[in-house]
């Protein structure tokens, strides 16, 4: 029963409903922001599960604007469930990763090893946070939040193996109008929750190019997954104080192909 | 809108000039991906910026803002040149074949008629058709005599050839051509194209002409009238059709009648200047109904005392002087020079969507009193403490009233595609705050009792005003006043065909007569999906006007004989065999006659009964000709006409007209996905905020090169009348324009922001961050509307 969305760039026309749908629902707070030079905000996930990633630059001598949604991509080998000490973090029956709150004991071990570095670390509330799919939605049957408001088409939500076809359809309607486009998603990490159709590389989205599960995670469930309980409460002092400063994103695995652009990667932890 | 929303999805291209759907009005894309899905539709976006709808459509072009007469002027020629127009359409619905009078001329730039003296055209008999004994215009079928309208219009656009028009408007030559060649492929009788249009088209001196130049390319092309066609007026406001269909505007009444002048002292002047009259026995002529419609007015808006010896009360009427503009800029002209006392501002933000709003600001101190009512203290509220103004300086009275917000009282929106949907309250508004409907008819009960006994006859309008909604005020009553009684009976009328001028009917709005059935039952809270004939009609879905037609000139779908353009799109379909049409929309035509008498007369609102390429009823001409902004730095190359002849001068006073030398860059004004308007809603919502929380201004890598500008930097751009402090967005989506040889900037503001507010736009609490300080009370040559999207301007880095 693994749920997915689909995410089609060529119908994305960056309105951002999706992102303050996903305020709504989830009740979080707006962030004071300043305008640093591009349409994206706020420029970190910070306070938000969601944000539309603008991507400018110039090809062959013409303006383009490449828009996508970033998110939790809620991996099928979801590193943050492998690291997570207490099993706060886990998966949903709908193949989603989702988190028990009152499990997360604030160790922020699955922030640094996300990764997509979606996961933000909610000093309030000493809480990790990120996209679970609306969990809440799904369990009533409906369509995540961000999924619900989409307008044009581009976020379509469903079963996973429906999105798969979805995310073909596209390509192929693409390729109608001469435009060649490919699918991320499907195998990466295992599979991910979000399929996306894509114009050009993931990386000129700002969307990390991952393939396969982080090292790190490998490791870790290697060696801690045994007694991760144990482990989890032993290096939790430790570890606690020197990591959950660091809300780092991925860095940006590519800056802006061609020009200069005031889109370019807002960057990690700016 | 011609058609609907929903209708997009039928086209075969759009053509996307002086909007940005994407960004202001994001539904509509779910058609025009849909179209473009399933039909391979192609979506062209022209715009001086590449926006986020370019950034979606298949094609780009940019243009100078204020140039889109000369790009659609291109286009018709082009298209007559190679002979793309499609033919038979062009012969049977436009006036393409009417004969002109041997007066009418054009040289210069001018047209016949033209008192320079006056700045308008006083005379205007040349514009007009050469008539046969019966006095029915002369057609000449072959379209070849030079006074042939077709000839005339052939000759007038053989001036915008494509090397002139593209020096013009800065498009660069191959990718003009694209745009051209794609379009034009929409002149295939089987082909339709659509065009969306919005306030980059109309916030123009030459405004109306560029609305004008596309319904002759429409008409050229064979697109009116038909699915996935016509011309989209896409409206900024989710209610301003209703607005505009209820005269808001200061030159109609309900229902697009004019506005009674002083000339027009009588009921009966009124008729004998405002009711079209023809001797063509094939023209429909429906305005000459017009009698019915406003007697029903007058009954609906007086009741008993509208009697046939009072002129049904006409005299109660308030006149509007001869020649006067009473449009938004004259209002605060008249504002500025201390003739206005006092001010009711309901759900409008002039201190920041006002042009020259820093104009607009000193305007409101010389108000003794001000009426806000908004559902938040909007800045217009506070402009007394606005940026360059001292409270202690200003006298003015502001009463701020708390309002129910939409989704907090009931009644109907009408949206771009004329559909009246009834809405229901979602919850109560908080504290005192009321719906517009129970603030107004507190107001007009208190007035009444103030004139109460008196027999003052000037006291009568307020005396005999009739106001029977219930208490509390129902809006629903106040629909089925708009939609009419028949007064014998008390019961609704059918619809507006029932309308009576002897004092036996009322109707508050002639065109949304219809909205409820005879037996009271309200149409606009339809809500069936079913979709008969499976082209988009819905007709069960809430209602459309005029008399539920969702889609206009639809007798144009099909040829004379009744047959459709193209079988795969056909809301009708004559049958010969049984005599009678196959239909899926309600016609806008005489059905109940053979196809070729009703194809004498697809458009049965214009006196000539077709579409017009020439039209005598605009006051720059019968022609759309290419004339530069107020403010430019640019010469007309199309003649020695720089301004639009036919517009209004403001006072000087705050508002001087910059130079090109001193300001050398082309500045335009724009909107964002995440703001609405002047602001007032959107930036007091903390999430909104949070997407675009401060104003930026779009410059090109060139120029912040030039003026050593990096991206983020806090910059100044200034015009002749005011400056405005912003943060640079340097992009390549905002290019240098090559016009006449010559490299001109361009940048771009979004007109948001202002000075009150969860955010303001900026850091500065002495600062305003309206862009439209910038922007010149100067205005279009029919409406008035502002040029607010071309001036002049400079910018530098602030240090």
């Amino acid at each position: 029963m693994a749920k997915a969305v689909l995410v089609d760039t060529t119908k994305c026309t960056a309105c951002r409903a999706c992102q303050i749908a996903c305020k709504q629902w989830n009740q979080l707070p707006a962030l004071r922001t300043e305008f640093t030079g591009s349409y994206e905000n706020p420029p970190d996930y910070r306070g938000s599960y969601t944000r539309i990633l603008f991507n400018e630059s110039v090809v062959d001598g013409e303006p383009r604007w490449l828009f996508a949604k970033g998110q939790c991509m809620h991996c099928t080998e979801a590193a943050c469930v492998m690291v997570c000490p207490t099993g706060a973090m886990h998966k949903s029956e709908f193949g989603s990763t989702v988190m028990d709150a009152s499990k997360c004991i604030g160790c922020n071990y699955c922030m640094g090893n996300c990764p997509f570095g979606v996961i933000y670390f909610d000093r309030d509330k000493n809480l990790a946070r990120k996209c679970d799919m609306c969990y809440d939605r799904m369990q009533a049957g409906l369509t995540p939040a961000c999924a619900k408001v989409c307008a044009t088409g581009a976020l379509v939500y469903g079963e996973r193996s429906e999105t798969l076809a979805g995310a073909q359809q596209a390509v192929a309607a693409a390729a109608r109008r001469g435009i060649s486009t490919s699918v991320y998603g499907q195998d990466q990490v295992g599979g991910l929750g979000w399929i996306y159709v894509l114009r050009d590389t993931p990386e000129s989205y700002r969307i990390p190019n991952v393939q396969e599960l982080p090292f790190s995670a490998r490791v870790w469930d290697v060696l801690f997954k045994p007694a991760r309980i144990a482990a989890g409460l032993a290096l939790l002092v430790g570890l606690w104080a020197n990591r959950r400063e660091t809300v780092e994103l991925a860095p940006p695995p590519n800056e802006a192909k061609t020009s200069k652009s005031p889109d370019s990667p807002a960057g990690a932890g700016k | 809108m011609t058609n609907g929303w929903v209708d997009i999805k039928h086209t075969d291209v759009a053509l996307i000039i002086g909007s940005n759907p994407a960004e202001n009005h994001p539904i509509s894309f779910k058609w025009l991906l849909d179209a473009r899905e399933k039909r391979g539709a192609k979506l062209i976006h022209m715009d001086p910026r590449f926006g986020r709808t370019s950034a979606v459509a298949d094609h780009w072009a940019p243009l100078r803002p204020g140039t889109d007469i000369p790009f659609i002027g291109g286009m018709i020629n082009y298209i007559i040149e190679n002979n793309l127009m499609h033919h038979d359409y062009v012969v049977n619905y436009t006036n393409a074949t009417f004969m002109v009078s041997d007066d009418f001329d054009f040289q210069d730039g001018l047209f016949t008629g033209y008192d320079e003296a006056r700045r308008r055209y006083t005379d205007r008999s040349s514009w007009s058709y050469e008539l046969d004994e019966n006095g029915v215009p002369r057609r000449d079928w072959t379209m070849t005599h030079p006074r042939s309208v077709f000839q005339l219009l052939k000759k007038h656009f053989a001036r915008y050839d494509v090397d002139t028009v593209c020096a013009t408007t800065g498009t660069p030559k191959d990718k003009y051509l694209e745009v051209v060649r794609t379009y034009a492929g929409t002149g295939a009788p089987d082909k339709v194209g659509t065009i969306m249009y919005a306030m980059g088209t109309t916030q123009h001196t030459v405004g109306t002409q560029n609305v004008r130049s596309y319904a002759i390319l429409q008409l050229l092309l064979g697109n009116v009238g038909r699915p996935g066609g016509g011309v989209q007026a896409l409206r900024g406001k989710s209610n301003v059709q209703g607005a505009t269909d209820m005269a808001i505007l200061y030159h109609i009444i309900p229902g697009y009648m004019r506005v009674p002048r002083v000339s027009m002292a009588t009921l009966a002047d009124y008729f004998g200047a405002a009711v079209p009259s023809t001797n063509d026995p094939d023209s429909v002529n429906y305005w000459k109904n017009m009698p019915k419609f406003l007697v029903s007015l007058l009954k609906a808006w007086y009741g008993d005392k509208a009697t046939p010896e009072n002129d049904f009360g006409y005299d109660w009427l308030p006149k509007l002087q001869d020649g006067k503009d009473a449009s938004h800029i004259g209002i605060f002209e008249d504002m500025y020079e201390g003739k206005i006392q006092g001010l009711f501002c309901v759900g409008q933000n002039p201190a920041v969507g006002g042009p020259n709003a820093k104009k607009e600001r000193k305007a409101l101190t010389k108000l003794k009193w001000m009426v806000v009512a908004d559902i938040f203290e909007c800045d217009s509220a506070v402009f007394w403490k606005s940026p360059g103004i001292d409270p202690k300086d200003v006298e003015t009275e502001v009463f701020l009233l708390p309002t129910a917000a939409s989704m907090e009282k009931q009644g109907t929106v009408s949206n771009s595609a004329r559909w009246l949907q009834w809405r229901y309250a979602a919850q109560q508004p908080p504290g005192d705050a009321r719906s517009d409907l129970k603030i107004f008819t507190h107001l007009v009960n208190k007035i009444k009792e103030l004139y109460a006994g008196s027999t003052d006859p000037k006291d009568e309008p307020v005396l005999n005003l009739t106001w029977n909604y219930g208490d509390p005020p129902s809006a629903e009553e106040v629909l089925k006043e708009i939609h009419g009684y028949d007064l014998k009976t008390g019961k609704p009328v059918l619809n507006f065909t029932r309308l009576m001028d002897d004092g036996s009917t009322s109707c508050g709005n002639w065109i949304y007569s219809g909205c409820f059935t005879e037996d009271g039952v309200n149409l606009t809270k339809r809500r069936n999906g079913e979709d008969p004939g499976g082209i988009g009609i819905f007709p069960q879905w809430t209602w459309a006007w005029p008399v539920n037609r969702r889609i206009a000139y639809n007798r144009c779908s099909a040829d004379v004989n009744g047959q459709p353009w193209d079988p795969a799109r056909a809301p009708f379909r004559w049958d010969a065999s049984q005599g009678r049409w196959i239909m899926y929309d309600v016609p806008d035509f005489v059905a109940g006659v053979p196809p070729q008498q009703s194809a004498k007369s697809p458009f049965i609102m214009r006196l000539e009964g077709v579409g017009c390429l020439f039209s005598r009823e605009l006051n720059e001409g019968p022609f759309p000709e290419h004339y530069e902004p107020w403010e430019t730095p640019i010469a007309n190359a199309f003649s020695s006409v720089q301004l639009n002849p036919a517009v209004q001068l403001w006072g000087e006073a705050d508002n001087a007209q910059g130079s090109a030398s001193e300001f050398p860059i082309i500045g335009t004004t724009f909107r964002v996905t995440e703001h609405w308007q002047s602001g007032t809603m959107t930036r007091n919502t903390p999430w909104l905020a949070e997407l675009m929380p401060e104003v930026f201004v779009e410059i090109s890598p060139q120029l912040a090169q030039e003026k050593g500008i990096q991206n983020g930097d806090a910059v100044l751009v200034t015009t002749a009348r005011a400056d405005l402090e912003a943060k640079a967005a340097v992009t390549s989506r905002i290019a240098p324009m090559t016009i006449h040889g010559r490299e001109h900037h361009v940048i771009a503001v979004p007109w948001h922001y202002g000075f009150a507010g969860y955010i303001t736009g900026g850091p500065n609490k002495q600062r305003t961050y309206a862009a439209n300080e910038l922007t010149a009370h100067i205005g279009d040559a029919n409406t008035t509307i502002p040029e607010y999207k071309a001036f002049l301007c400079d910018i530098r880095k602030v240090t």
